[in-house]
């Protein structure tokens, strides 16, 4: 890997002091994506700077309204014993997905949310797109997205905590060089596809940071994540999703489904948020609502099955949330 | 003196048999055990290697000197030229030798390469499209029929008339095909060395499974004898039959140093370890098989294909085509593929799982067909000890390891006709089984036995330990010939200036060693029985050791101290020299073991994911030396098992040929999480543990896909004909199986 | 939340949550704070950016490990591996992976488990960092040892640390747990069912 600078600030402004606006400097936290990345040469950064040492980034607060705020250098495992995090079991749950005491105890929320795609072409040096997208719509695609693959993205967003943040109307702060640049933009809006391949998965600007994740109070709302694991390990899911319901004697009153691992960003369904509402949940509701999340997919050559594996995602999260049986190993 | 040599029996043995701890198990364990990726040698400098990013291309221009540019890079290696034609990914072009592994790493990174792209062929499962980019050859095959053909007939005709007839008039037949990808070794200490010079003598720390045998590799390619090397391998992180030559890695890593006057760390990546180090060859096959009313199998015919890389294209070998059953009829072909990949290696029973995989699944799908319980078809086809239809060990072994097998299972009460067990919700069980067999008779192997006249033991052979236990297995038989606790027994090995035993490949290891250090301790105890009997004025013949004393059998009122004994040597150490000539008929060890295994597993239909709950692996391996050890082998073999039944490929892009999971997030193996639980049984009747010491490495690794596969089955109710069974491969086993149902 | 937003009508704007505005950490009101460990250790070659030390090239550096600080040398890029495998001697965290998929080069920083393969050496200034060498005495490694829990043994120190970790936070941890709970680290030999034997000695005492 190439040298870089190194930098360790103490204070948010004094992160802004040294992020560079060219954007040729990397944030780094747990170092968990980063490090791989910087070692194969995927990245290389002229700086990079560490925000672990940050006090106010790694606090979990209780704001007025009921919103949790969380630093974006928050570790995993501080999370998933939170007890400001109880009430958002969609959360903790993506937590234990992760399966590693070492990635939940080293990587950060923040890290985890902005980390970079698995896609083996992008991971193997042949850029985000890789080819315009040609090399995964032709090649060995089976863990490619299945929604939102149009343009020339086919990988899939990889956290897999954003499903829930998106589903739970999380929003983020984000600051820049200027006092003025500091804004609050929804989850959602951290993400995009990129249309070409000078762009990246997430909207920040070169000078942005990322500083907190933003809960609102969970007000009754009932939450869950599932994820389809190949395995007992850390590897990815190989889809997810996310559901919060609002549910009021017994009928679903409001509802966000968001999907991961199935589109180059975490993927919201309305359609199977819409289906829910006005219903009381069972198996064969949370199917229908699980079809309906995956009615527009579009898979490649190679990944067809996920499909059905994002809809039973939808299902068993609703299930989940709703309190019910999960069924499934 | 044909009973010079002989084992106790198991009611006598003292320490053989015993459960005890590893002897390097501390080390292991607090980190202080060094692998050769930990020797680190003062002023060594780190090597780093550029792989190529191609499947299949030809060099136009390679330029190093850039490199040399990057601070701290102090030499830079070709090891290719422009016109040089490179045929998988990963293959080294340059080494970049640095003060640290950053600084080799950005010099690789300077290094500039030009390539004019070829034309690439991965698709090892597609034999159509293999024949169409001609990438096949003939992997041979053999034809057998009962009836034998005419003065007159063609054979080839006679053959397939033959067969047709038979599969005509088959009571049950069964047409598929089945399949297995090709997985990599993977070990987690890639392959690689550290080296050093003194003058013209090379020192080499090389993780190696062939401690004796690699020192002339690096003397020819050096141009140095053999006495000026030395090897040397306290531990190998991983080996499962890689790890048996100095690798062109290794020798530029001798050169570097030599050229640069300093030791050299070169040790290969992650991906370069997985592209390079070893993979096992796949292997598909399309299958007829016919059988009587009774479900005993009268005709075999199958064609089978896969490949073993670039260099020396050859798949699964057709002798173990059908795997242990020995129909009287059969026709089998093997064609190979040559593709894009580097040249597979010996992993683990090499043939054998692949074969076990692709055949006894075609076994099972017979039961389905028929409705029967597969236990008993598996029984039916096994045949008579007179009449055998199974080769390896007796049927009658394999059928009492059935019998086991089944009871530690539970066949009986969970098993249920193919896919017509209860469900809870979208999850159904299943029970599967397979058989195997090895030969695993004892490597070459010698050894120094010194006993010092106080009493100390020790032992120095030129041997090595993939993790099977090698350094107790020898203390465990010294300890049993002198009577002495195991802990006592200093064993030395590792290096290639030690008395010289064989590699670690085929389950020779055990065998080996053993045979030449119960040699060794049989005559160092004759000799000091002689000192001992004349001091107490007894034949020699009634004397035995237990318990750290020399006495007259069964009595210890007769007997001197394990040291009284020692110090009869006066002055000076016996030393006993024990060897062993592989393929010598010996009491001591065997060849030829049979193993069974079963699975129980559930299997979620909507998601296609499935879940070992239980294994059951029942094994013959004659005498049982160290049974804790051994039993660990098989937990390993297992969970291996899980891995490559589940999880575990090689995936390659068919557009540019790269290795796209070659980094451990995406090459999926089992975790703890994922093994269930595992039983495991020796079979250990006298008839067998009479034999002697047979190998345990590669047995037990052989049924899983089979068994796994057969289980998977028998809860779904369809096959899912290819290995790994992935979630992907599952739901689409089911969907295949719906659309032909309904 | 929201639920009945659709993705068109939501805004890139939203309202600063009430209870923000009252906290210390907004901009312009933090005071440059206390020279951080590594700034006071920045050698020559940091140069300084709004007080903010700025590390290029190799520094020296104390790490605490294993209870013993220890000079050494590191460049930005050099991992905290690196440093203890090639300067310290402690090799019993290996490199296996680059991504952090398998638990080999696991070690303690600040009593919790991590993988030094994936931090930068520089981060680690100012923490505890324990490697498996200083849990020679401990329970967990007798206990891998008494259920023979390693074969080649490469992937056991990262998992005795896991194993250690694990268990300090669930010292009652049942099989169920422990086969939930240990699934960061990699094992090729296949060593899994002996280290949950291991664990269980360790919960009942007995190792």
């Amino acid at each position: 890997m190439k040298n870089f600078e190194y930098a360790s600030p103490r204070t948010e402004a004094e992160i802004l002091s040294v992020l560079s606006p060219a954007g040729d400097t990397e944030i780094i936290a747990g170092g968990t994506d980063l490090v791989g990345l910087l070692q194969q040469s995927i990245v290389a950064p002229r700086r990079v700077v560490n925000i672990l040492d940050v006090p106010s980034l790694r606090d979990v607060e209780l704001l007025d309204e009921g919103v949790v705020s969380i630093g974006a250098a928050v570790t995993l495992d501080v999370l998933l014993a939170h007890p400001y995090l109880n009430p958002y079991p969609a959360i903790g749950q993506a937590i234990e997905g992760i399966a590693s005491m070492q990635l939940q105890c080293q990587g950060t929320l923040g890290g985890e949310i902005l980390q970079r795609p698995q896609c083996w072409f992008f991971r193997d040096g042949r850029g985000l797109l890789a080819g315009g997208g040609k090399l995964a719509a032709e090649g060995e695609n089976r863990y490619h997205a299945i929604l939102g693959n149009g343009g020339a993205a086919k990988f899939v967003s990889s956290s897999r905590l954003a499903p829930a943040l998106v589903a739970l109307g999380a929003s983020v702060r984000v600051i820049g060089p200027a006092e003025e640049d500091e804004m609050f933009i929804p989850v959602a809006d951290l993400f995009r596809i990129p249309r070409h391949e000078g762009e990246r998965e997430n909207t920040l600007l070169p000078g942005q940071l990322l500083t907190h994740i933003l809960l609102p109070a969970a007000d009754g709302v009932a939450s869950a994540t599932y994820e389809v694991r190949h395995g007992a390990g850390p590897d990815y899911p190989l889809a997810s999703a996310a559901a919060v319901l609002r549910i009021e004697g017994g009928v679903v009153r409001e509802a966000r489904i968001v999907l991961g691992q199935v589109a180059p960003t975490p993927w919201e369904s309305d359609e199977a948020a819409q289906m829910l509402v006005g219903w009381t949940v069972n198996e064969s509701l949370a199917d229908a609502a699980g079809s309906a999340a995956v009615a527009q997919a579009t898979p490649l050559s190679h990944n067809g099955y996920k499909v059905q594996l994002a809809k039973t995602a939808v299902k068993r999260a609703i299930l989940r949330a709703a309190g019910l049986e999960t069924g499934g190993l | 003196m044909a009973d010079a040599y002989f084992w106790p029996t198991k009611e006598k043995s003292q320490a053989i048999g015993t459960r005890v701890k590893r002897l390097d198990g501390p080390e292991k364990s607090n980190g202080t055990a060094k692998y050769t990726y930990d020797i680190n040698i003062k002023n060594q400098l780190i090597a780093k290697a550029l792989g190529c990013p191609h499947a299949h291309c030809k060099i136009t221009s390679i330029d190093v000197a850039p490199a040399l540019k990057v601070k701290g890079v102090v030499h830079a290696e070709p090891l290719k030229q422009s016109g040089n034609e490179i045929e998988w990914q990963g293959e080294l072009l340059a080494v970049i030798a640095a003060e640290t592994e950053a600084a080799a790493r950005e010099g690789v990174a300077a290094i500039k390469v030009e390539y004019e792209m070829l034309p690439v062929f991965v698709e090892e499962d597609n034999l159509a499209a293999a024949e169409a980019a001609m990438r096949t050859s003939k992997g041979g095959g053999k034809a057998q029929t009962e009836k034998e053909p005419g003065d007159d007939d063609d054979e080839d005709e006679f053959i397939e008339k033959e067969i047709a007839r038979l599969l005509k008039e088959s009571a049950h037949v069964v047409e598929a095909e089945y399949g297995i990808d090709p997985i990599t070794h993977c070990c987690l200490e890639p392959h690689g060395s550290t080296v050093a010079w003194e003058g013209n003598k090379l020192l080499v720390h090389l993780s190696t499974q062939n401690v004796s045998g690699t020192d002339e590799g690096f003397a020819r390619d050096l141009n140095i004898t053999s006495d000026d090397v030395t090897v040397h391998c306290d531990y190998i992180g991983g080996g499962f039959g890689s790890k048996f030559a100095p690798d062109y890695w290794g020798i530029a890593a001798a050169r570097i140093s030599k050229a640069t006057g300093r030791p050299v760390k070169f040790m290969l990546d992650r991906d370069q370890e997985l592209k390079l180090g070893g993979s096992r060859p796949s292997g598909y096959i399309k299958v007829k098989l016919g059988a009587d009313k009774d479900g005993v199998v009268q005709v075999w015919d199958s064609e089978h294909w896969g490949s073993a890389g670039a260099t020396n294209p050859g798949g699964v070998s057709h002798t173990v085509v059908p795997y242990v059953f020995t129909p009287k009829n059969y026709r089998r072909l093997a064609t190979n593929i040559k593709t894009n990949h580097a040249q597979a290696r010996a992993w683990r029973a090499p043939n054998h799982p692949q074969a076990c995989a692709i055949t006894q699944t075609a076994l099972d799908d017979l039961a389905m067909k028929m409705g029967a319980n597969s236990l008993d078809i598996f029984l039916k086809n096994l045949g008579t000890d007179e009449n055998p239809g199974v080769s390896g060990a007796k049927p009658s072994v394999y059928k009492a390891e059935m019998e086991e097998g089944a009871r530690l299972i539970g066949w009986k009460e969970l098993w249920h006709p193919h896919g017509k067990g209860p469900a809870k919700g979208s999850v159904v069980e299943g029970l599967g089984l397979a058989i195997h067999t090895w030969g695993g008779g004892a490597n070459q192997s010698s050894c120094l036995v010194k006993i010092h006249p106080d009493g100390g033991v020790e032992t120095t052979c030129g041997t090595q330990d993939l993790g099977v236990g090698t350094r107790t297995v020898l203390a465990l038989v010294l300890a049993e010939c002198f009577g002495l606790p195991y802990e006592s027994i200093k064993v030395n090995i590792g290096s290639s200036k030690m008395p010289v035993s064989g590699p670690s490949g085929g389950s020779t290891t055990v065998g080996g060693v053993s045979e030449s250090h119960r040699r060794a301790g049989q005559d160092a105890f004759r000799h000091l029985a002689a000192l001992v009997g004349e001091k107490l004025a007894v034949d020699p013949a009634t004397l035995e050791a237990v318990k750290g004393r020399i006495q007259v059998v069964g009595n210890p009122d007769k007997s001197v101290s394990w040291k009284e004994a020692t110090s009869l040597l006066g002055m000076k150490p016996l030393e006993v020299k024990g060897e062993y000539t592989r393929g010598t008929a010996s009491p001591l060890s065997n060849s030829q073991v049979g193993g069974v295994q079963m699975a129980h597993v559930a299997v979620d239909k909507e998601t296609g994911i499935i879940k070992v709950k239980k294994y059951v692996a029942v094994q013959d391996i004659g005498l049982v030396v160290a049974p804790t050890q051994a039993e660990s082998q098989i937990y390993g073999a297992v969970i291996m098992g899980i891995a490559y039944s589940l999880f575990e490929e090689r995936i390659s892009d068919p557009k540019t040929g790269a290795f796209v999971n070659c980094e451990l997030k995406d090459y999926k193996l089992a975790r703890l999480g994922d093994i269930g639980e595992i039983v495991v049984k020796f079979y250990e009747p006298e008839s067998e543990r009479s034999r002697g010491v047979i190998g345990l490495g590669e047995p037990p690794v052989i049924s899983p896909g089979a068994a796994i596969s057969n289980a998977v089955c028998n809860a779904l109710g369809v096959r899912v004909p290819t290995l790994p069974m992935t979630p992907q491969r599952v739901l689409a086993a089911i969907e295949k199986g719906a659309r032909a149902g309904g | 939340m929201a639920p009945q937003t659709t993705k068109a009508e939501r805004t890139s704007s939203l309202r600063p949550p009430a209870g923000f505005s009252r906290r210390d950490f907004l901009r312009g009101s933090s005071a440059v704070a206390a020279a951080s460990a590594l700034q006071q250790q920045a050698t020559a070659l940091a140069q300084e950016a709004a007080g903010v030390a700025i590390v290029a090239g190799e520094t020296a550096i104390t790490l605490n490990v294993n209870g013993k600080d220890h000079q050494v040398k590191a460049e930005p890029r050099t991992t905290l591996l690196d440093v203890l495998r090639y300067q310290l001697d402690l090799t019993g965290a290996k490199p296996v992976c680059n991504d952090g998929s398998s638990g080999a080069a696991t070690i303690l920083v600040d009593g919790k488990p991590m993988q030094a393969n994936v931090m930068l050496a520089l981060q680690a200034v100012g923490k505890k960092i324990q490697s498996v060498e200083s849990l020679a005495g401990d329970a967990v490694p007798k206990a891998f040892v008494e259920c023979d829990a390693q074969q080649c043994g490469f992937c056991t120190p990262g998992f005795v640390v896991a194993v250690r970790a694990f268990l300090n936070q669930k010292p009652k941890a049942t099989e169920e747990e422990i086969r939930k709970g240990l699934n960061g680290n990699l094992c090729r030999c296949g060593t899994y069912a002996n280290i949950v034997h291991a664990a269980l000695l360790v919960v009942k005492g007995d190792a």
